[in-house]
């Protein structure tokens, strides 16, 4: 019998860390290949209609950059909470309710026209995504739950309270029955870029806007250092004179109010309306996206791009070869997979422990493993 | 240096040398240990002693050099290796689960299947025959340092070895506990065991051993007799040159200075079961004046400190006041903005974050006090200017270090204590509050900090030390009060203190604090 045990290095590469990405991009690009072949496709011309021909042409990229600006968004400020060891896994209901609080101007007051209707939106979808992310924080710090478990779980609620809303109180009059609201009015939708060249929106300049802001405020403001503080060494940051409790609130009340940006963001955007699916998952893929890049915001907006390719590969080849486009779900999969099995493997070894040895031979060894390494 | 007369040593380590990195933390060193003999190995903080003693003990792999056991070359693998040949170990940081009985803790070290209560009865018979009194069956969270001391001693002795290693074991101890651990050490001599004593307490060090190996920076400078060498000799061989005498002016008129912080009737609860209560602790640190406070090591100090500090909030408003004003609702940022300064005991962790750069740990204590210096407009980090305060900061406490501005991590504990103590004094605080200010500090910079402390005092500020080293609060402290079981007794000018009365109520034994057992009992 033989049993696998994960042994801490005693140093860690930084060279291999900044590399985990790419390794982690290779590896993706490994297995994929051989899905491919398993599925009976040729992997090569596979690869060429996921990867290549999605970004080939101008009106591609804009659509790279519809697909790409909610993952940057919502990334960016999930960093913030990993950074500070703060666990909101529940993007995609924040997602969901700043564009079900931002939607409420355009659906309820539809006649309320101007300049002002745009602004007053995405502040509404900021104030939606962050009073949603507020729940998990308020019950982090006043009864000790696991904010892993209470966000997620309020993603099925927001996913169910969209559904009723569109399919009840907010469902169109004139629209034969369909589960949807009624169409944003012209002042009630976020204007193009370029219209000439492709559909691409405001949102990804609000994408890029946040991650330079959290960029400046993680590395160059003292909001960011007490983060920083609190995530690595929080009795240092109790030292320090920085309140746990108000960064679990910090951090979810950004974060939530970006998810809520990108929900409004993508709705007065690129649908145009609110119906019972307004997300591909981005709030979850953000995850990976936050990882991918290193919990760095620029590092994040690299990370957007490639997981937004992802989204119009499985699209394509879905077109162009018949495969499911859940393809895309299992490209994301791998990536995180590969880049948190390639940080594993940065900061930890594995061994082989038999299980016939004595007790403390095996203790021994252990005990011994470490040094080895050093001695080297 | 002695030479061996039976013709074999026990243990003779030749060109043992230990890398780490660009460090050489151990470089060619020879020693030799004979039988029934107590050899100290004596030398600063990041001499090397420990990697030397972790080499022998089988935790470390040398790069080269070579052990001899009874004349035979050993490779010592791993501590399983040591234990076989004869070799015990008793750390400075007890390795006892705290719910947990003393004999199951032992059992759970031999690993060799006998009953719990066999093994209860061996260390019965084995702790009283050393005059080590100990009962088997009492939990660990109940017991005092002393007694969880013995503990780690009794599993050591179980294993019979031929050398016992104890690293700084009298640090944790009152002077009564260490006298009962020289008597037994004394009888293990005489049983023909050798034991490899490693302390930086030179005058123990004259009293109990035989010999002694200094180590300075890794290389082996001297062997001699310390019996025949003075405290001053010994100390110039561990530091390369005289270490610095503290030096404390006498204070005049302290009755009628302001108080600066005034704890009165600080009550806490304990936070958990395994920790101390304070009861009802009174104390007055006048303008001017330096205030120690003994007590053996998990009498309520950390728990004291937390309240002082801030990091903990009373609820009596009044329990703790700094110049004047009532401090016991405010965070420690409010306390810190009334003049205090706090260092804590935990260096990594506590005083600084490990992965943090120096000058970023300069921030967290100083964020709120410096804020206009250290930031800026929208709370932007002024990095040039916590870099400069951190250079002469570096610059004042002569902080050693690899590179400009490294990670706090990379520093050696003195060093970073240094730097530590160094980011609060150069605030000029009126209340200084410093929780084992000199823990694992090497002596030079332990002196250095000393005076630092006492100067500050003297320029004005009310200072209070909290430590477990007697010699260093008689050093610096204008009076002395001891905490026991979360008590706190009066504080007793230094004329007056000495290390036996001192030494007396840190084992509990002041009238005052029977009465009010009886009271609370």
């Amino acid at each position: 019998m033989m049993r696998l045990e994960l042994v801490k290095r005693p140093q860690r590469s930084a060279l291999f860390s900044a590399l985990s990405p790419f390794m982690a991009f290779v590896l993706t690009i490994i297995a994929g290949a051989i899905m491919f072949a398993l599925l009976g496709v040729n992997p090569l011309t596979a690869f060429r209609i996921y990867f290549i021909e999605p970004v080939s042409q101008v009106w591609q990229l804009h659509e790279l950059a519809i697909k790409a600006a909610p993952l940057i968004l919502i990334a960016v400020g999930l960093s913030v909470c990993y950074k500070a060891n703060i666990w909101n896994i529940g993007a995609e209901g924040q997602f969901i309710f700043g564009a079900i609080f931002g939607s409420a101007i355009p659906v309820l007051f539809p006649q309320f026209e101007g300049p002002l209707v745009l602004p007053l939106m995405l502040l509404l979808g900021m104030v939606g995504g962050a009073a949603y992310a507020a729940i998990p924080a308020l019950l982090k710090t006043r009864f000790g739950t696991n904010e892993i478990l209470t966000s997620l779980m309020l993603v099925y609620v927001a996913q169910l309270f969209l559904d009723w809303l569109v399919r009840g109180p907010w469902r169109d009059p004139q629209g034969h029955g369909f589960p949807q609201t009624i169409q944003f009015g012209d002042s009630a939708v976020l204007p193009e870029l370029m219209p000439d060249a492709g559909r691409a929106n405001w949102g990804f300049v609000f994408a890029l806007i946040a991650a330079v802001l959290i960029w400046i405020l993680m590395s160059r403001m003292l909001k960011g250092f007490e983060v920083r503080v609190l995530g690595s060494s929080p009795r240092a940051g109790r030292f320090a004179g920085f309140g746990l409790n108000r960064m679990v609130f910090f951090a979810f009340l950004l974060s939530g109010a970006l998810a809520g940006l990108a929900g409004i963001s993508e709705v007065s955007g690129a649908i145009g309306q609110l119906q019972p699916v307004i997300s591909p998952g981005y709030g979850f893929t953000a995850i990976i996206v936050a990882f991918l890049g290193r919990l760095n915001p620029l590092g994040i907006v690299a990370a957007g791009l490639v997981l937004a390719l992802t989204y119009l590969g499985g699209e394509a080849v879905q077109s162009a070869l018949g495969i499911s486009d859940k393809v895309a779900r299992v490209f994301q999969g791998m990536l995180l997979f590969f880049v948190l099995g390639c940080d594993t493997l940065i900061h930890y070894r594995i061994r082989l422990i038999g299980l016939a040895l004595t007790k403390p031979e095996a203790a021994a060894k252990l005990e011994a493993a470490p040094k080895l390494k050093e001695a080297r | 240096m002695s030479a061996n007369q039976d013709g074999t040593n026990l243990l003779e380590v030749r060109g043992l040398t230990k890398i780490f990195g660009t460090l050489t933390a151990c470089d060619h060193i020879d020693l030799d240990i004979a039988r029934g003999e107590i050899h100290a190995l004596l030398g600063e903080n990041g001499a090397g002693k420990s990697t030397l003693v972790k080499m022998l003990f089988g935790s470390l792999e040398p790069n080269s050099g070579e052990i001899f056991w009874n004349g035979q070359a050993v490779r010592i693998t791993s501590p399983g290796v040591a234990k076989k040949l004869g070799i015990g170990m008793v750390f400075q940081h007890f390795s006892l689960f705290e719910a947990l009985t003393a004999a199951e803790n032992i059992a759970l070290s031999l690993d060799d299947g006998s009953p719990i209560s066999s093994i209860a009865a061996k260390a019965r018979a084995l702790s009283y025959s050393y005059g080590l009194p100990l009962d088997p069956e009492s939990m660990v969270g109940d017991l005092s340092v002393g007694e969880r001391q013995r503990i780690e001693i009794i599993r050591c002795l179980l294993q019979t070895p031929q050398l016992i290693i104890l690293d700084e074991p009298t640090s944790v101890l009152t002077p009564q506990e260490a006298d009962k651990l020289f008597e037994t050490l004394e009888r293990l001599r005489s049983e023909g065991k050798s034991i490899l004593y490693i302390s930086h307490r030179l005058e123990e060090v004259k009293r109990i051993c035989d010999r002694a190996t200094v180590l300075r920076h890794g290389k082996v400078v001297g062997h001699c007799n310390p019996r025949e060498e003075t405290a001053a000799s010994l100390a110039r061989m561990m530091v390369g040159n005289e270490v610095q005498a503290v030096v404390r002016a006498p204070v005049e008129g302290i009755e009628t200075a302001q108080p600066l912080l005034e704890i009165r009737g600080l009550t806490r609860k304990p936070a958990t079961p395994f920790s101390i209560p304070l009861r009802n602790i009174s104390l007055n640190v006048r303008a001017g004046e330096v205030i120690g406070i003994a007590g053996v090591a998990g009498n309520g100090q950390g728990e004291f400190f937390e309240s002082v500090s801030g990091e903990v909030l009373q609820q009596d408003a009044a329990s703790v006041r700094i110049r004047g004003k009532d401090a016991g609702g405010l965070t420690i940022t409010g306390r810190r903005l009334l003049g205090a300064a706090f260092v804590p005991e935990e260096r990594l962790g506590h005083g600084a974050a490990p992965r943090m750069k120096l000058s970023e740990n300069l921030l967290l204590s100083r964020h709120a006090t410096d804020g206009k210096a250290f930031v800026g407009t929208g709370g932007m980090v002024k990095s040039g200017a916590i870099y400069a305060a951190s250079q002469r900061i570096i610059a004042a406490m002569d902080v050693r270090k690899s590179a400009p501005d490294p990670e706090a991590a990379a520093l050696s504990g003195g060093n970073l204590q240094k730097f530590i103590v160094g980011r609060e004094l150069d605030r000029r605080p009126s209340v200084m509050v410093v929780n084992q200010p000199t823990w694992g500090v090497d002596a030079g910079a332990a002196a250095h900090i000393r005076q630092a402390l006492i100067e500050l005092s003297r320029s004005g500020s009310a200072v209070l030390v909290i430590s477990q080293d007697l010699d260093e609060l008689f050093e610096i402290s204008d009076a002395i009060a001891v905490m026991h079981n979360g008590e706190l007794s009066k504080a007793m000018p230094i004329a007056e203190a000495t290390f036996e009365k001192v030494g007396l109520l840190m084992g509990g034994a002041e009238p005052g604090h029977a009465e009010h057992t009886l009271e609370t009992a």
